[in-house]
């Protein structure tokens, strides 16, 4: 019932808060109450999910399960493993941080800040659905559904080219749910004429595998690569990613890229390797050469932007080849890394992202050659912004180290190549993270973004070039208490899981055991456990 | 032969820390502290922040005494003990501790970094009085004292990397200090990747070391490496050598700690000579059980340290920025304990004596150049120095005592320490005794020219600073620094005199060792003998000095740097040509790469699959349809899609 809530709530809560026209102010305080709401129902979600019975064999804990369409075998099947479960905890602690930022964010001429809370709101429940669903149908559903408030925020909401970014963002997602659907299909199909009647759930299916032939797999896998790959974008499927991510507004595009996207590599671990476990290890090869050139290039992209929101989506682009390269690796620690790198990405990306936005909120421009020198009139926005660049280049100390350090230590064994290769990516990192804070927040107050807002005083898009300095940053304010307090529950969250990721890792532990086990491998280093 | 240059190392038995040692954690816990209340803080703490900051650190010294205290009570057997803190990173068989080591190797250099850090932090409460981010930067000075110290205090290689890329940030930091000085930006820049270079092989190192052995903690990959095959083994070593080549200021990763002089001095001075940039030296004694196994592994380290140390000393005779040269005599004189280390069982002692003894004698140096930086108003070119020894006079013999310990005066500390490393070069087997000995005592001769250069330099002759102007117009008025500032000068000056004696006098510094790097081994055959070495490194020291007196301190020096000179001097001056080989081989085709992709991704990949996607849908006009009835085309998109499906089902049951 707990999952249910959880589910419906976030989506009760989109119905009464986007009607709320009349009253701006109102409608955003329901809307954060109900993110708080759930905030609250996910720590006792948490605290009621059992490790212990994780670790005895238990695949899915709270779980609900409800006949939906008899015809189609179809359930209303919830539940949670680890992995799902610190998935959800990402979404109602970003949610709420999300609401917070957008406060009193500028929106476009004509839009209402009910309807765009209304649509974090949805977003939510739907994402809610997507990890929580244990009803291969029923993931179906809400895969292609969570599209739906995405690309209004995007289209609605965003920026210039909102347009443009939304319709593609929409067409590569159906076009690879559409692939994704033939293969849910397909495995209707397959079960049928392994049980005599066709099913959905996941439990099942999970059992039918060891007999599905190699081939059959093969198909069946592809279908659900494609999707994922797409949504957590693999090269060459990324390209839709930096369109989307810088159009998107702020809020939606930290969702989009901290939550959204990880349902791709959630889908790999959940669906990919349990279900087609012989298609994940036959193809396995071919998605490390995708993850590895995805880590090399998305950094060197990242490297060569000149558009902040853009840069933070190639960043994203290279930080999923490392999630890829952990899951398609096949070891404990590996499978472990990358389900902790989800939540990690989402919090240091999350907060780029927001940083990201204070800037562009500041100075009016996307384009980093319109700032410089930032540190001296908005020293805590710049250390803000170094705070999110080092947890993105995975500095230790901070969270991402961790995952990080489990992904590349758990792939070195079977992967060797790849994993040194990948591993150079972490020189790239630190290139662009750095490279990136010295064009903007270090050298002489500079660049007409910040000039610009120095002059006049305040934001604006009117930029010129010409106008003289005023270098006292009275225009260029730092962080307000508000921003604060949306910026610290994440600072506090990325230290603290740097030195203390044990909470995080045991309740993962006992379900990637448990898809070490459905793929049917051992790991390749026992381990002295000391 | 292989009996002393290859073989397996005794291992004391690990005990569990009680007493003093189980408070171990105080010595990074302390100055985390001070740093998180200074930068949560923020300006209500620039009143008095600076003295948290130097109380933290003079803490975690006491505590450091104290642990140090207990420990030489202890048996040598029983000194090697652990204090595991919690399970950091565990899952499945891994299982990285949040644990440390405290053994004589980890107290040896909590007590320089506490104690050499204490100094430091009280002389830049002088230096940094007028500077408005004083609170910043004792907030980062103390980040790199926990990071520092984390790095040599923990008991596997996740722990060692923790500190490993914390002191990298500290660094990272302050060199870029002046966050509004573009060069200082981009020398920080430059010092973090030149660094990460090297952590990817440590990294390496790492998953290698996991992979064949299936553990990270140091006792446990120490008992269980004689089971890696040779390959591996030396593997392991040239991967942590690159690491140590980054963090150390190494050949071929040398030429970021030049740059690194864009920091306060107080900065250079612990950081980039005493402290951080040994912790190559370091990382070489602590993984010694790896290195005694492998002789290759050892002939490159020591190919790198005399390759490094003949770079640092030829470069530092042709800058006229006494800082440079400073921090190029810092590359040399690592080069020289690298060295050291390389040479095994034989020098592992000799390697970290020189380190402490250089941990006192040049960050005494860096404090003297910082004196005349702090009375010349930041004025860093020698050319513009001269005379100062009347104005400055602590100053003058603080910096005296150093410049003679380095460059090996009988009786100082540099004579004991380097020479040693020098006589001990002689003993490599075979070509290596002759080359490296020779080359080791070459640089000795050229170190005490540039040496020499600096001091006639900066103290004697014509006060060629009375007739010039600062860049910002003002005469120079030279004077003595605050007693805060020369106190710790004279505290480093008297430890730079003694220290080399008081290390070596007895093998003191190599027996209390010994638990950690094995005791010290006597070497099997010389190329020369001590006494014949230490007389020609004496003498080419001598016509070092008398070189210098006769090119510098006989005849004016210009203020303007002549030109044109000789090629030699041409290429020292640009640091023998390495950055220009980093622009050219790395920077210059990584930038061109960059672009390139970007144009790519943006026309080809995306072009192709927008082109594929009209292809799949008509026209990209009918894409564009999609905007206004988007819910039809889903329906009809969704109608295609099953049709496919149904063809593809079809497909795999006739197939």
């Amino acid at each position: 019932m707990l999952l249910l809530v959880l589910l419906l709530l976030p989506l009760i809560g989109a119905l009464v808060v986007a009607p709320m026209k009349e009253n701006q102010r109102l409608a955003r305080l329901v809307a954060l109450g109900f993110a708080l709401v759930e905030l609250v129902l996910t720590a006792v979600t948490w605290l009621s999910y059992s490790v212990a019975d994780a670790a005895s064999g238990t695949r899915f804990q709270l779980e609900l399960s409800v006949p939906w369409i008899p015809a189609f075998g179809t359930r209303f099947a919830l539940g949670i493993d680890g992995i799902a479960l610190v998935m959800l905890a990402l979404i109602a602690v970003l949610v709420p941080i999300v609401m917070a930022f957008s406060w009193e964010e500028k929106l476009p001429e004509g839009r209402t800040r009910s309807g765009y809370f209304g649509l974090l709101l949805a977003t939510q429940g739907l994402l809610v659905g997507v990890f929580a669903a244990t009803d291969v149908f029923l993931f179906y559903v809400f895969f292609e559904a969570m599209l739906i408030p995405m690309y209004f925020m995007i289209g609605r909401f965003g920026g210039p080219r909102r347009q443009y970014a939304a319709v593609k963002f929409f067409l590569y997602s159906l076009l690879g749910g559409l692939i994704m659907l033939a293969s849910v299909i397909g495995l209707f199909v397959a079960s049928g004429e392994q049980f005599g009647q066709g099913t959905f759930t996941w439990t099942d299916l999970q059992r039918m595998a060891a007999s599905l032939p190699e081939s059959t797999q093969i198909w069946l896998f592809l279908g659900f690569f494609v999707a994922f790959a797409i949504k957590a974008p693999l090269v060459p499927f990324h390209t839709w990613l930096p369109d989307a991510g810088a159009e998107a507004p702020v809020g939606a595009g930290v969702l989009l890229v901290g939550v959204l996207d990880k349902v791709g590599t959630f889908g790999f671990l959940r669906y990919c390797l349990p279900l087609f476990p012989l298609a994940s290890q036959r193809l396995a090869p071919l998605v490390l050469i995708l993850a590895v050139i995805g880590i090399l290039y998305g950094a060197l992209l990242a490297v060569g932007q000149t558009d902040m929101k853009r840069f933070v989506a190639y960043t994203s682009i290279a930080h999923f080849g490392f999630i890829a390269l952990g899951i398609f690796a096949f070891s404990t620690q590996a499978f472990a890394g990358s389900a902790l790198y989800m939540v990690n990405h989402g919090l240091s990306t999350g907060m780029l992202f927001i940083v990201v936005g204070l800037l562009i909120a500041r100075g009016g421009s996307r384009l980093v050659t319109d700032y410089g020198g930032v540190s001296k009139p908005a020293p805590l926005l710049a250390g803000a912004f170094l705070v999110a660049g080092l947890s993105s280049l995975a500095m230790p100390g901070t969270n991402s180290f961790v995952s990080e350090f489990l992904v590349l230590v758990g792939s070195y064994p079977r992967e060797p190549v790849y994993t040194i290769l990948a591993t150079v990516g972490i020189v790239l990192a630190a290139l662009y993270v750095l490279w990136m804070y010295q064009r903007t927040m270090q050298g002489p107050v500079r660049g007409a973004a910040v000039l610009g807002a120095l002059e006049r005083g305040g934001p604006g898009t009117m930029l010129d070039p010409g106008v003289a300095a005023k270098r006292d940053g009275s225009g260029f304010p730092d962080l307000s208490k508000r921003e604060i307090a949306v910026l610290t529950p994440l600072i506090v969250l990325i230290i603290v899981l740097g030195f203390f990721p044990g909470p995080v890792l045991d309740v993962i532990n006992p379900s990637v055991v448990a898809t070490m086990n459905e793929v049917g491998l051992s790991d390749p280093v026992g381990g002295l456990s000391r | 032969m292989n009996a002393v240059f290859a073989q397996a190392t005794e291992l004391p038995s690990v005990e569990a820390a009680t007493g003093m040692a189980s408070l171990a954690w105080l010595l990074f816990a302390l100055p985390a502290l001070g740093a998180l209340v200074l930068f949560v803080a923020g300006r209500r703490a620039n009143a008095w922040g600076h003295w948290l900051g130097v109380l933290t650190v003079v803490a975690s010294f006491v505590v450091g005494l104290l642990i140090f205290l207990e420990t030489l009570q202890l048996d040598p057997a029983q000194r090697t003990r652990e204090l595991s803190l919690y399970d950091w990173v565990a899952v499945a068989g891994l299982n990285v501790h949040y644990g440390l080591r405290i053994d004589p190797l980890s107290l040896t250099f909590v007590l320089l970094i506490t104690g050499v850090g204490a100094l430091i932090h009280i002389y830049s409460v002088g230096y940094m009085s007028h500077d408005p981010g004083r609170r910043r930067f004792f907030a980062q000075l103390n980040l790199f004292i926990a990071a520092m110290l984390l790095l040599v205090l923990g008991n596997n290689f996740v722990m060692l990397y923790l500190g490993w890329e914390g002191v990298g940030l500290a660094s990272y930091l302050l060199i870029g200090f002046y966050q509004d000085r573009p060069s200082a930006a981009t020398a920080a820049k430059k010092a973090f990747l030149m660094n990460r270079v090297g952590d990817v092989g440590l990294a390496i190192a790492i998953f290698v070391l996991w992979s064949q052995l299936g553990t990270l903690q140091y006792d446990a990959v120490f008992e269980r490496i004689g089971q890696v095959s040779t390959p591996a083994l030396v593997a392991i070593t040239l991967l942590l050598l690159l690491g140590a080549c980054g963090k150390s200021g190494q050949f071929p990763l040398q030429s970021w700690l030049p740059d690194a002089m864009e920091g306060p001095t107080p900065v250079s001075a612990l950081i980039h000579a005493a402290t951080m940039v040994t912790a190559g030296v370091f990382l070489i004694a602590r993984t010694s059980p790896i290195y005694n196994l492998t002789e290759t592994g050892r002939l490159i380290v020591m190919l790198v340290g005399v390759i490094t140390l003949l770079i640092g000393a030829i470069i530092g005779c042709a800058y006229d920025d006494i800082k440079k040269v400073l921090a190029y005599s810092t590359v040399s004189q690592i080069g020289y304990m690298i060295l050291a280390v390389g040479l095994g069982p034989v020098g592992y002692a000799l390697g970290i004596a020189h380190l402490l003894a250089h941990g006192f004698f040049k960050a005494g140096l860096f404090l003297g150049a910082g004196s005349v930086m702090h009375a010349m108003h930041d004025e860093v070119d020698m050319r513009r120095f001269g005379g100062l020894a009347r104005y400055m006079p602590i100053t003058f013999v603080t910096f005296g005592l150093g410049y003679l310990a380095l460059i090996g005066f009988p009786g100082l500390s540099g004579y004991f320490t380097k020479d040693e490393i020098i006589v001990a070069a002689f003993t490599a087997p075979g070509w290596q005794g002759w080359v490296f000995g020779l080359a080791a005592a070459l640089a000795a001769g050229l170190t005490a020219f540039y040496m020499t250069r600096l001091m006639l330099m900066t103290f004697f002759g014509e006060k060629r600073w009375k007739d010039l102007r600062t860049a910002e117009g003002e005469e120079y008025h030279p004077h003595e620094s605050p007693a805060v500032m020369t106190g710790p000068m004279i505290v480093l000056a008297i430890g730079s005199v003694f220290a080399g004696f008081l290390l070596t006098n007895n093998h003191v510094l190599a027996t209390w060792l010994a638990p950690s790097v094995g005791e010290q081994a006597e070497p099997a055959h010389a190329a020369l003998s001590h006494t014949e070495v230490t007389i020609l490194t004496l003498v080419l020291a001598a016509l070092g000095v008398l070189a210098a007196y006769l090119l510098v301190g006989r005849r004016p020096t210009p203020v303007e740097r002549p030109e044109p000179v000789s090629l030699p001097v041409q290429a020292a001056r640009r640091d023998l040509y390495a950055n220009a080989i980093n622009e050219t081989l790395i920077a210059r085709p990584g930038t061109w790469l960059s672009r390139a992709l970007v144009y790519v991704d943006n026309r080809g990949v995306d072009g192709l699959v927008n082109g594929t996607a009209a292809l799949l849908g008509g026209s990209s006009g009918r894409l564009r349809r999609l905007q206004t009835g988007f819910v039809r085309s889903y329906a009809l998109s969704m109608l295609a899609g099953s049709v496919l499906v149904v063809a593809a089902l079809l497909a795999v049951r006739f197939a």
